[in-house]
């Protein structure tokens, strides 16, 4: 009895293998060749971070969130004149580094989530590849430079009183 | 070859035989891994396999010899290092000396023995010592549980596949794989003869036993339990890098094609195509091709078992070998026998 059912298994599995070529041959495999073709990732795939400069407080929420702890913030205060004549100078934040190495990073984004102040964003870039480890070391300038492959934020559902987010210009 | 071999010195003709003898072994190997391993494998699998050496890849096998002799020839400390050394030159040994017995036309042989299809089951078991050397001076367990796994695969192996081919050997009644191509060329299905008679009609069950000996004997998926990359690494390859590693790839899949060519030949009727007068010297020209495309044809059926089939457990393995393909051979035996002696 076994064996009864075994058998035309075997073969149907044979005729898969075989379709499967035939299919491959006659239109085509499932994968593309990449350097020749390109697949374009969905809007909101997680390529790489990118950084709005203007947006930091260097608050370091997301340095502290980071698993990986791959993300190095620098930054100092200084005092900004008053907005109004006679008004007290203004602390202000002033970043001077945010570097964040890839080579570490697995790509969770928890920082673009804990981000108050919506400096980072993911965009869907994925060919940063390097000949050597340290270059994947992206500063602020390299991070920033990504903003420009941010896509615009998706609609959301019909109906929904959410404020649809924005991408800065 | 033998008639242009008589007029030569020995060191020419030991010269042309060893150049002929190479390319008997490493051509079948070479197409082998490109058609089938890189090419008709990725095709199953719904990919296009390598496209960038040479034209849809043909070049890549280059590439990948170049790559192996690049590497490092690393020899564990605590191995036995002679043995080591030597154990991939007995398994190609054995696939050198296999292809000696088939015949490519007829006068096209490296040897005329009157029992040539024994030599070659004969020398095909060499490659057991070559793994089992590999094995035990690896000085690893992994290593030795895949020689050992081998081992019992292939001995188990052994059996069928010389009792498939007695079958042959009794319809055709001789030894000598040239006669035996002879039979079939000039033999007769109820007294047509139109296509002579390719012993895969009346040895089919041979035929089918013989494959599946081949695969177990190859250590091919779904008999890969010795090289069992998820539990053994890969078995007795496990210590093995650059050449010597390559050497046993070589190995494997030269043969293949040479199993396959010796399966063309006892089941397919070899260099022989039907409607020719098997004693024209044509066929000393055509017989390489002809034994080449079918040796190609029965390396797809293998290589298509392989790509589909997923890995047998060790029991299962051991079971088949001595519970059903041992006794339908030798059912096959009777029958054949029987056969023989009624018509």
């Amino acid at each position: 009895m076994a064996a009864k059912i075994r058998i035309p298994g075997m073969i149907k599995g044979l005729g898969v293998t075989f379709k499967t070529m035939v299919r491959t041959l006659t239109k085509g495999s499932h994968t593309v060749q990449y350097p020749h073709v390109k697949e374009a990732p969905t809007a909101r795939a997680r390529g790489v971070i990118a950084l709005h400069e203007e947006n930091c407080t260097s608050c370091m929420l997301c340095a502290r969130e980071c698993p990986d702890w791959c993300i190095y913030i620098e930054g100092h205060k200084y005092k900004a004149p008053p907005r109004r004549p006679g008004g007290k100078p203004r602390k202000k934040n002033a970043l001077d580094r945010f570097d964040i190495d890839y080579s570490l990073c697995m790509y969770c984004g928890i920082c673009v989530d804990v981000c108050p102040f919506e400096a980072l964003f993911w965009t869907p870039e994925y060919e940063y590849s390097e000949l050597k480890i340290s270059n994947l070391l992206h500063d602020k300038n390299q991070l920033g430079k990504w903003m420009e492959t941010v896509p615009e934020f998706e609609d959301y559902e019909k109906g929904s009183e959410a404020k649809k987010a924005q991408v800065p210009e | 070859m033998t008639l242009i071999l008589a007029e030569m010195a020995y060191w020419q003709e030991t010269s042309i035989r060893l150049l002929v003898g190479l390319a008997a072994v490493l051509l079948p190997a070479g197409t082998l891994v490109y058609l089938f391993l890189f090419k008709m494998m990725s095709f199953m699998q719904s990919r296009l396999g390598p496209m960038e050496a040479g034209p849809y890849g043909s070049m890549q096998l280059l590439a990948e010899v170049g790559k192996f002799l690049q590497k490092e020839d690393i020899i564990p400390r605590a191995a036995d290092r002679l043995i080591f050394k030597l154990a991939p030159f007995v398994v190609l040994i054995s696939t050198f000396l296999l292809v000696l017995v088939i015949p490519a036309g007829p006068d096209l042989w490296f040897i005329d023995v009157d029992t040539g299809i024994f030599l070659a089951l004969a020398v095909s078991s060499i490659s057991v010592i070559g793994i089992l050397m590999a094995g035990w001076a690896s000085a690893s367990k992994y290593s030795l549980m895949g020689a050992l796994r081998a081992t019992g695969q292939l001995i188990a192996y052994e059996l069928p596949m010389v009792l498939a081919v007695v079958g042959v050997v009794i319809q055709a009644g001789t030894l000598n794989v040239q006669n035996i191509v002879m039979a079939q060329a000039t033999g007769e299905i109820f007294g047509w003869g139109g296509i002579g008679n390719p012993f895969i009609f009346t040895q089919f069950l041979g035929f089918a036993i013989f494959l599946i000996a081949v695969q177990a004997e190859l250590t091919q998926p779904p008999f890969d339990m010795p090289v069992a990359e998820s539990e053994l690494v890969t078995g007795y390859l496990t210590e093995y890098s650059g050449l010597r590693f390559l050497m046993f790839f070589i190995g494997e899949f030269a043969t293949a094609g040479i199993f396959s060519a010796l399966a063309a030949t006892l089941f397919l009727g070899g260099w022989y195509v039907p409607g020719l007068d098997p004693t024209d010297g044509l066929f000393n020209v055509i017989g390489p091709a002809v034994l080449f495309a079918k040796m190609l044809l029965v390396a797809f059926l293998i290589f298509w078992f392989r790509f589909t089939y997923p890995r047998f457990r060790e029991d299962q393995l051991q079971k088949l070998a001595w519970k059903v393909l041992i006794p339908l051979s030798l059912v096959n035996i009777v029958a054949t026998g029987v056969l023989k002696v009624v018509f």
